[in-house]
């Protein structure tokens, strides 16, 4: 980080309140070119999509469509609607499910503490950082050998059980933040693990589980590596089936670019609508932000 | 940031070791007994976890285990039983072409990466910082690649990085003879020596809004005060800005880092959705794909993994342990 970049954009001398007049000024015009930088991807792909088959050369990029044309829409959505269905069925479940033992174990972690607790949350928390690569070999092996590779399950067994480290966390860090005295309260009257946990914990989980389900979501419709190495052609999600789209030659750049819009969608749709919750997914990953 | 997401307040108000007040009848109760008494209590928490603990135990440590088992044995077919040789697979990758090649790859591609993401998020953070008129609407924007895969990403960015020549230029390539700035036209990823600084590109566009909502919640996680007592004492805004908030934000950097760095490490996606398999964009986490899917040779595979497992590794265990225990040290 060199020091003279910002200090082009913090006005030096502006008072307490903020910087002068000159330096907002400067601070826009910075913004607003990073802005436009970061849009080029997104008009490239909003755009093309919507270009007919023969203006959508590599050439043409920058222009917006002369006739426009629903026609690399169509085609996409042929090609990728089984991925997309075979994403949400796989998506959906692990998200469930991984949000469910996270909420559990987060629970326990923050609130009904064992001896080693600490150390199993540690531990726990490494999962959530190893490569995947590290454990594929083995699980494929695990997964064949079991008789158990084809259809969506590995998928969905991948994504729950890599999914539970960060889920826990998000979960703990959530419970040690509601009032101590709520369970308190409940153990005083005598109520054990399960009946603190249903009528106490669970009643005021929302938020945690909003910000788990959308981040867990969020990874495995995202997620490839775990989708190449675990799923046949007929259980491909739509990361596989977007990259085998584009990683062709022959397909048309209208077909690529409105497929990978198709892809993004629901990930972007949720992160749009719902992007207070999927922020703090975001800072909970970074244990300490 | 909310209270939710701040581990440093876990063990607050938490029972921590639940201390069941010792209600036993006055007679002494025995050692055994009193352990016994604890443990009631805090025996269900750990079988409520124990569905995690057996999964995770499975399938992060055993499964490593595992891995760590056929990288030390020469099992170089799917149907070979293989037998141990030590450390031989770790050495004889290094001795071959295509390995280093690959590290180098990835050992560029991280620094531009990790330092690309850092400086502009940071920059972003600084610029955002203090409420700017349509903030919600920058932040939004430059967070939104987060939402969407590296393969999407990738397919976008192949596009806009087309090596071709100004003359016949495309994507990006096109927009500088058009701005003519025709001296920026590039290979891009296909540069024999630097192309992964540019295949680094589109992953610093994907991340750079992430590290700026990092930045931006350190900034204003800040106390007020502490910028005041520094003004008060004649330091400027940028002195302010440079003594005593920079400061503060050391642990942000350092997530920052970690997870920059370990998503890094092991790029795979972007890779394949921009390059393929093209040996000049190689890095050892498409090596290990194509030893698990073209040459079959499960040896080979497990210690390509080995090797990215123990880059890891070697940052992310002692930020862990450093997090928990300084989490436990703050009496929180």
């Amino acid at each position: 980080m060199t020091q003279s970049a910002p200090e082009r954009v913090v006005a030096p001398g502006g008072g307490a309140s903020g910087t002068t007049r000159r330096g907002q000024a400067v601070k826009f015009t910075v913004l607003f070119v990073l802005a436009a930088l970061f849009l080029l991807p997104m008009y490239v792909l909003a755009v093309t999509g919507f270009k007919p088959f023969d203006e959508a050369t590599a050439a043409q990029a920058w222009l917006l469509p002369r006739n426009w044309s629903l026609e690399g829409w169509s085609t996409a959505w042929s090609s990728l609607a089984p991925g997309l269905w075979n994403s949400v069925l796989m998506a959906v479940p692990s998200a469930v499910i991984s949000a469910v033992l996270g909420s559990m174990n987060g629970y326990v972690l923050a609130r009904w503490r064992f001896p080693g607790a600490d150390t199993v949350f540690t531990l726990f928390l490494f999962g959530m950082f190893i490569p995947y690569q590290a454990v594929m070999i083995p699980l494929q092996q695990m997964l064949v050998s079991a008789g158990l590779m084809g259809g969506l399950f590995p998928l969905i067994l991948a994504h729950t059980v890599y999914g539970i480290p960060i889920c826990t966390l998000i979960f703990r860090n959530y419970y040690a933040s509601i009032p101590g005295s709520l369970i308190e309260a409940a153990r005083v009257d005598g109520a054990g693990l399960l009946r603190t946990y249903a009528h106490v914990v669970l009643p005021v989980s929302a938020p945690a589980f909003a910000v788990t389900l959308i981040w867990q979501f969020t990874s495995a419709w995202n997620d490839f590596l775990f989708a190449v190495f675990l799923t046949g052609p007929n259980s491909w999600p739509v990361t596989v089936q977007l990259n085998n789209v584009a990683g062709s030659m022959v397909v048309p750049y209208n077909q690529q670019m409105a497929a990978a819009v198709l892809a993004s969608l629901p990930t972007l749709l949720i992160y749009l609508v719902l992007g207070r919750y999927f922020m703090r997914g975001l800072m909970a990953g970074a244990l300490k932000g | 940031m909310s209270a939710s997401t701040e581990p440093g307040a876990a063990a607050n108000g938490g029972p921590g070791h639940p201390k069941r007040p010792v209600t036993g009848p006055r007679a002494h109760p025995t050692r055994f007994r009193r352990a016994l008494t604890r443990a009631r209590t805090w025996f269900p928490g750990l079988l409520m976890v124990s569905p995690s603990i057996l999964l995770i135990g499975v399938f992060v440590y055993g499964m490593i285990g595992w891995n760590t088992h056929l990288a030390l044995s020469d099992k170089h077919a799917p149907i070979q039983d293989g037998s141990f040789v030590g450390l031989t697979n770790f050495v004889q990758l290094w001795q071959e072409a295509r390995w280093p090649a690959a590290v180098s790859n990835a050992v560029v591609f991280t620094v531009v990466f990790v330092g690309g993401a850092l400086f502009l998020g940071w920059l972003l953070g600084l610029l955002l910082d203090k409420g700017i008129r349509g903030e919600a609407v920058f932040r939004t924007l430059f967070l939104a690649p987060m939402a969407v895969s590296f393969i999407a990403t990738g397919v976008v960015w192949r596009w806009l990085m087309n090596p071709a020549p100004a003359e016949r230029a495309t994507g990006l390539n096109a927009l500088f003879v058009h701005l003519n700035l025709d001296f920026l036209v590039n290979d891009w990823w296909t540069a024999p020596d630097f192309g992964m600084a540019a295949m680094a590109l589109p992953a610093v566009w994907q991340l750079a809004g992430y590290v700026m909502a990092l930045f931006l919640a350190g900034f204003r996680g800040v106390p007020e005060e502490l910028r005041e007592a520094a003004r008060v004492d004649g330091c400027s805004e940028w002195g302010v800005y440079w003594r005593v908030v920079m400061p503060q934000l050391r642990p942000v950097v350092l997530s920052a880092v970690i997870i920059l760095g370990h998503m890094s490490l092991k790029v795979f996606d972007l890779i394949i959705a921009v390059a393929g398999q093209q040996i000049v964009a190689d890095v050892p986490a498409v090596y290990m794909w194509a030893m698990v899917f073209e040459v079959r040779d499960p040896a080979k595979g497990a210690t390509i993994a080995s090797y990215l497992l123990f880059a890891v590794a070697v940052f992310v265990i002692p930020y862990l342990v450093w997090t928990v225990r300084k989490e436990r040290s703050e009496g929180r």
